[in-house]
């Protein structure tokens, strides 16, 4: 279970890019974060995974107070974090990256579940490097296949959907709905996808650095569809979703 | 052979307790163990010190080792060793050198090295260089390759220098005729006060001839690296030649590289990038739980490998 208790940040030059974020996450539900670009939500994701840390207020996971505890001592408690833009290594192969992640040397079979469920062959990408040969949409699937293989208490995903077309698209959904099903840790989401705002337990609306609302999926997503605060999805990609 | 070579040859050349197929063993400017096999003859030069291997046309999937060690200080080592290689032969050469001091007295190893490969023959050539020991006594590595790439001839030059030499000057030449390959895989790592030049220059001057150049290395403490690439261009060819460096404390690291296209259609390119490990490698390793120093460690390790 995740707890953000009146969490503030600021920047070094003492903007205050969030006010007061109070909010729980409890265990096998999905919470995702949404509104305008630049209303701080990549910033709350990163002060849940301990790239920031707050400026007031606390962060409790399954009841301990992580506040003070840095990224590594945070992702050790279980926390998992997937970036917006997912970073490239020369010389680090897929497995590699997918092994570091597991903390442990996986068998093959191990391995082929993480990658086919993020809808990847491991055959095919095992052995590559994790580097610019690599498209955007491939990037951001292994990006969530190391947050797969944690098993995290607590997962992060901050924009799944950026970078991934079309076709990856549907997949993406189906990779989260099957998350959504098998954690028995928390997730958060911070996304502007119609699809993917579908299948959170709970909605939160960012903007200006403070919440401007929260409720269940269905209550908050009429609200956000006749605000246009979330992105529909277009007729085409409904298409591609049902196929 | 001594205790010190048998932990060098471990290291360089992955031995065992024996080889497989043809070796000979370079200790100290002597030899310490040789044998030959059906397909590849391996015997010492007349008028210098080194050996002509000569691989028999067709030979397929045998191996070759020549490792050198260099076990005590005050040594000089120069040798000269030539590999013939039969037409439409395919096989895999290991050297390797160790150098290893502890008197505080200099150990070298000079080894001049060249291949001449025959129409559509293939080689793997692997090569490992170390140092080890204690003491102030120079440990220096000085490998010259010269390659002759016949006819559709194909060779993959793995090389690295992987810790220990303080000094090292690598110099790699090729020429190629017509359909012939060449890729170069080299990685350098330095540390303290090491330095380290590599020289490449390869002529590609058969039709449909190509090079591959990757160095990749890591200059740490106050090292100094130089790299200098030249690929020329003289006939409708490819070559690709990559540079890419990690530096960190007060390391330096010098890329010069060069195109010469003497040909209309001669097709070149140069990548290269020297700089820090970035800063998101860190952060998304320790995401995964690594603690920084770990991280740098995982970067680096893959970067070498």
């Amino acid at each position: 279970m995740l707890v953000l208790e009146h969490v503030s940040w600021s920047t070094p030059d003492g903007k205050e890019v969030l006010k007061d974020i109070s909010l729980t996450v409890n265990d096998r539900r999905l919470l995702a974060l949404t509104g305008p670009n630049g209303g701080g939500k990549t910033t709350l994701a990163r002060l849940i995974a301990g790239i920031e840390k707050p400026t007031e207020g606390r962060i409790l996971m399954d009841g301990e107070d992580i506040t003070e505890l840095d990224v590594t001592q945070r992702a050790r408690r279980g926390i998992g974090y997937a970036f917006q833009q997912p970073v490239r290594f020369k010389g680090m192969t897929v497995r590699q990256l997918v092994e570091t992640a597991a903390g442990e040397t996986l068998e093959e079979t191990s391995l082929c579940d993480i990658l086919s469920s993020v809808g990847l062959c491991a055959r095919d990408y095992l052995e590559r490097d994790v580097n610019a040969t690599l498209s955007g949409g491939e990037m951001k699937r292994i990006e969530i296949a190391t947050v797969l293989a944690r098993h995290a208490r607590i997962s992060v995903f901050d924009e799944p959907e950026a970078g991934i077309d079309l076709w990856s698209f549907a997949g993406l959904i189906k990779t989260f709905n099957t998350i959504r099903q098998e954690t028995t840790g928390s997730l958060v989401i911070v996304s502007h996808q119609e699809r993917l705002l579908r299948i959170a337990d709970e909605i939160v609306l960012l903007a200006d650095g403070q919440i401007k609302g929260m409720g269940s999926a269905g209550e908050m997503l009429t609200q956000l569809l006749s605000t246009g605060a979330a992105t529909v999805a277009c007729c085409k990609e409904e298409a591609v979703c049902h196929e | 052979m001594n205790e010190t070579t048998k932990k060098l040859l471990k290291i360089v050349s992955d031995w065992t307790g024996e080889f497989t197929g043809a070796y000979n063993i370079r200790e100290d400017g002597g030899c310490a163990g040789r044998r030959s096999s059906e397909h590849i003859l391996i015997e010492s030069k007349k008028d210098k010190p080194g050996l002509d291997i000569r691989i028999l046309p067709g030979t397929k999937g045998e191996t070759v080792s020549i490792p050198a060690c260099v076990t005590h200080g005050d040594v000089d080592d120069l040798v000269y060793n030539d590999f013939f290689v039969g037409e439409n032969a395919d096989v895999l050469i290991v050297a390797g050198c160790g150098v290893h001091t502890e008197n505080g007295e200099p150990a070298r190893h000079n080894g001049i090295h060249r291949f001449f490969l025959a129409e559509g023959s293939r080689v793997k050539y692997e090569e490992k260089h170390i140092g080890t020991g204690n003491g102030a006594g120079l440990r220096s590595i000085d490998p010259v390759t010269e390659v002759f790439l016949g006819k559709n001839a194909f060779m993959e030059m793995d090389t690295s220098q992987i810790g220990g030499v303080d000094k090292t000057v690598r110099e790699t030449s090729a020429t190629l005729d017509a359909g012939a390959r060449l890729v170069i895989r080299e990685r350098l790592l330095t540390e303290k006060e090491q330095t380290a030049e590599t020289k490449f220059k390869v002529d590609l001057n058969g039709e449909d001839s190509g090079v591959d150049i990757v160095s990749r290395s890591v200059a740490r403490g106050k090292s100094r690296q130089n790299y200098i690439s030249s690929i020329v261009g003289n006939a409708p060819c490819t070559g690709h030649s990559e540079c890419d460096a990690i530096i960190d404390g007060e390391a330096f690291v010098d890329a010069s590289p060069q195109l010469c296209a003497h040909h209309n259609d001669a097709a070149l390119i140069h990548e290269a990038a020297i700089g820090k490990i970035a800063g998101e490698q860190i952060l998304k390793l320790r995401t995964l739980g690594l603690t920084e120093q770990e991280a740098e460690e995982k970067i680096i390790k893959g970067f070498l490998s």
